[in-house]
């Protein structure tokens, strides 16, 4: 078996005395797709923040690459080689379009991105670089957002809620280009509250409940109705 | 009327050393929302380092620029670093009491070095240079080397800001501290670039204030002041905004002073008020982009 890319080892995460995350695992081996489903409050996105460092679990180890990466800061796993976009993708309202592209590539990591890439990949990002990021529509938000994140040349892309607040058309367009972008050999963790979107793209999920793994394995492997039991709890 | 235009050009040369006090309390509340109550008496503690650099190498007070401005910095850095960045969070409140501790710290340190006596700092000649604009109507080089110099500092800050890769963090930082790190940028370091960029225009500032008239140990709160107002006035998140600020309340204070001298801090503290009331956003707030 290959050394996994990422390593979640039995973390428990708390925001103050309420605890979010209960020992919770999970891998990832290089170039894999997970994705990441359960309902509002499951703790997907302190997974996603544990895993990037906003939030340090109060036990258990996170390993990246066989590194632990658990107590490092957000600014360091990021030069490390882990992207996130963030839900609601929160670009800066006082940068424009490539000026936020531009701070994705602060972490002066090379490799395949850069901003002419990312253009190539959103052509409608290109026409509107130097307009204020506010300006953009929702889904050109999250173009741009993935586009920021990529532009640090990640090994470990998280996007939170994908779709969250899309019309379905520009959903099918931003999943459309997600192959493209891991056929560079990152590995990708998305989290999605649509199952069927979840098993169209990703190799592996993992369904949280209250904080716990409830179900999960290959996609090939897991029924939609399997899911949705674990999903609702039933 | 030429009596007018006079106290009017003196009004403007001093609102821009005022803009100067004012551009590096924005600067620090603009990227890290801390207010820093010990900004007047970081303005006089530069002025004190002009002091001893003239005394110890002998070189005149612009001249020790080149020594205080840096020095400046490299304190801000290091402020920021070791003891302000432990005060930043979600509460404003930490930042407010230790900055205040720092400014009773830093005035009764002055007081203990250099005692309570009024100083001065002596650029020699240039001092008494005037340069004659119409009959009557005489301009100090001395006050127009600082209003130029207040005028080049905001419009390099200006540039900085919104032409250079640290603006571009600055600005972003200010926006989403938590996204900014996800990029790879460690804010503490941000903050402390600011703080240090915010210091070394303090300096500018403080070597000027003390070229044109008296210190002591325990003017520095009300520096911070006129600082402030020039940011209200001015409008928060505008550099040019600022400079206007400044402006505007020097030739308040120089008006008021002129119809009765015990009205210049009176004059200038209405203006900021009616002001205050009538436009709370300030003049030139910054355009939400």
């Amino acid at each position: 078996m290959p050394e996994a890319l990422l390593e979640v080892r039995d973390i428990d995460a708390f925001y103050g005395d309420f605890q979010a995350l209960f020992g919770l695992s999970l891998t990832l081996q290089p170039g894999q797709t997970a994705a990441i489903v359960g309902a509002n409050g499951a703790g997907k996105s302190t997974l996603l923040k544990s895993i990037v460092g906003l939030m340090h679990p109060r036990r258990g180890e996170i390993l990246f690459d066989g590194l632990p990466i658990a107590d490092t800061p957000a600014f360091d796993t990021a030069r490390r080689g882990i992207a996130l976009v963030p839900e609601g993708r929160r670009l800066f309202p006082s940068l424009t379009v490539e000026e936020n592209l531009i701070l994705g590539g602060q972490s002066c990591r090379t490799g395949p991105w850069t901003i002419e890439r990312v253009y190539h990949l959103f052509p409608a990002l290109a026409e509107r670089r130097h307009v204020p990021a506010p300006a953009l529509s929702g889904g050109q938000q999250q173009m741009a957002a993935i586009g920021r994140a990529l532009m640090s040349n990640p090994r470990l892309l998280l996007i939170d809620e994908v779709s969250l607040g899309l019309a379905p058309i520009v959903v099918r367009e931003i999943y459309a280009n997600l192959p493209a972008i891991v056929a560079e050999g990152l590995s990708l963790i998305i989290v999605e509250q649509d199952i069927v979107q979840a098993l169209k793209s990703a190799d592996h999920i993992y369904c949280l409940q209250e904080g716990r793994i409830a179900i999960h394995g290959p996609t090939n492997e897991l029924s939609r109705e399997s899911i949705s039991a674990a999903y609702f709890g039933v | 009327m030429t009596e007018w235009i006079n106290v009017i050009t003196q009004g403007v040369l001093i609102g821009g050393l005022y803009a100067m006090f004012a551009a590096g309390l924005s600067l620090i509340f603009g990227v890290m929302r801390l207010v820093n109550i010990a900004h007047g008496d970081l303005i006089v503690f530069a002025a004190y380092l002009s002091l001893l650099a003239t005394q110890t190498f002998g070189v005149d007070p612009l001249t020790s620029l080149l020594l205080v401005v840096p020095a400046m910095a490299l304190i801000g850095y290091a402020l920021q670093r070791g003891l302000l960045n432990w005060t930043l969070g979600e509460d404003l409140l930490p930042p407010l009491l230790v900055t205040f501790g720092l400014s009773i710290i830093i005035q009764n340190g002055l007081l203990e070095f250099f005692t309570a006596d009024s100083r001065k700092l002596q650029a020699g000649s240039i001092e008494i240079l005037t340069l004659q604009i119409t009959e009557g109507v005489w301009i100090g080089y001395l006050p127009m080397i600082q209003f130029v110099m207040s005028v080049v500092v905001i419009a390099g800050l200006q540039i900085l800001f919104y032409r250079t890769g640290l603006g571009r963090a600055f600005r972003a930082t200010s926006d989403d501290q938590s996204v900014a790190q996800l990029m790879g940028l460690d804010t503490r370091h941000v903050f402390a670039m600011a703080m240090a960029l915010s210091l070394a225009v303090i300096a500018v500032a403080g070597v000027f204030l003390a070229v044109r008239a008296n210190f002591d140990p325990a003017i520095g709160p009300a520096r911070l002041i006129f600082g402030f107002e020039a940011v209200i006035i001015g409008g928060l998140g505008s550099m040019w905004g600022t400079l206007a600020g400044g402006i505007i309340l020097g030739v308040s204070q120089a008006v008021g002073a002129h119809l009765d001298p015990g009205w210049q801090l009176l004059a200038g503290h209405i203006v900021f008020l009616a002001i205050l009331a009538v436009r709370p956003q300030g003049l030139f707030p910054k355009v939400s982009g």
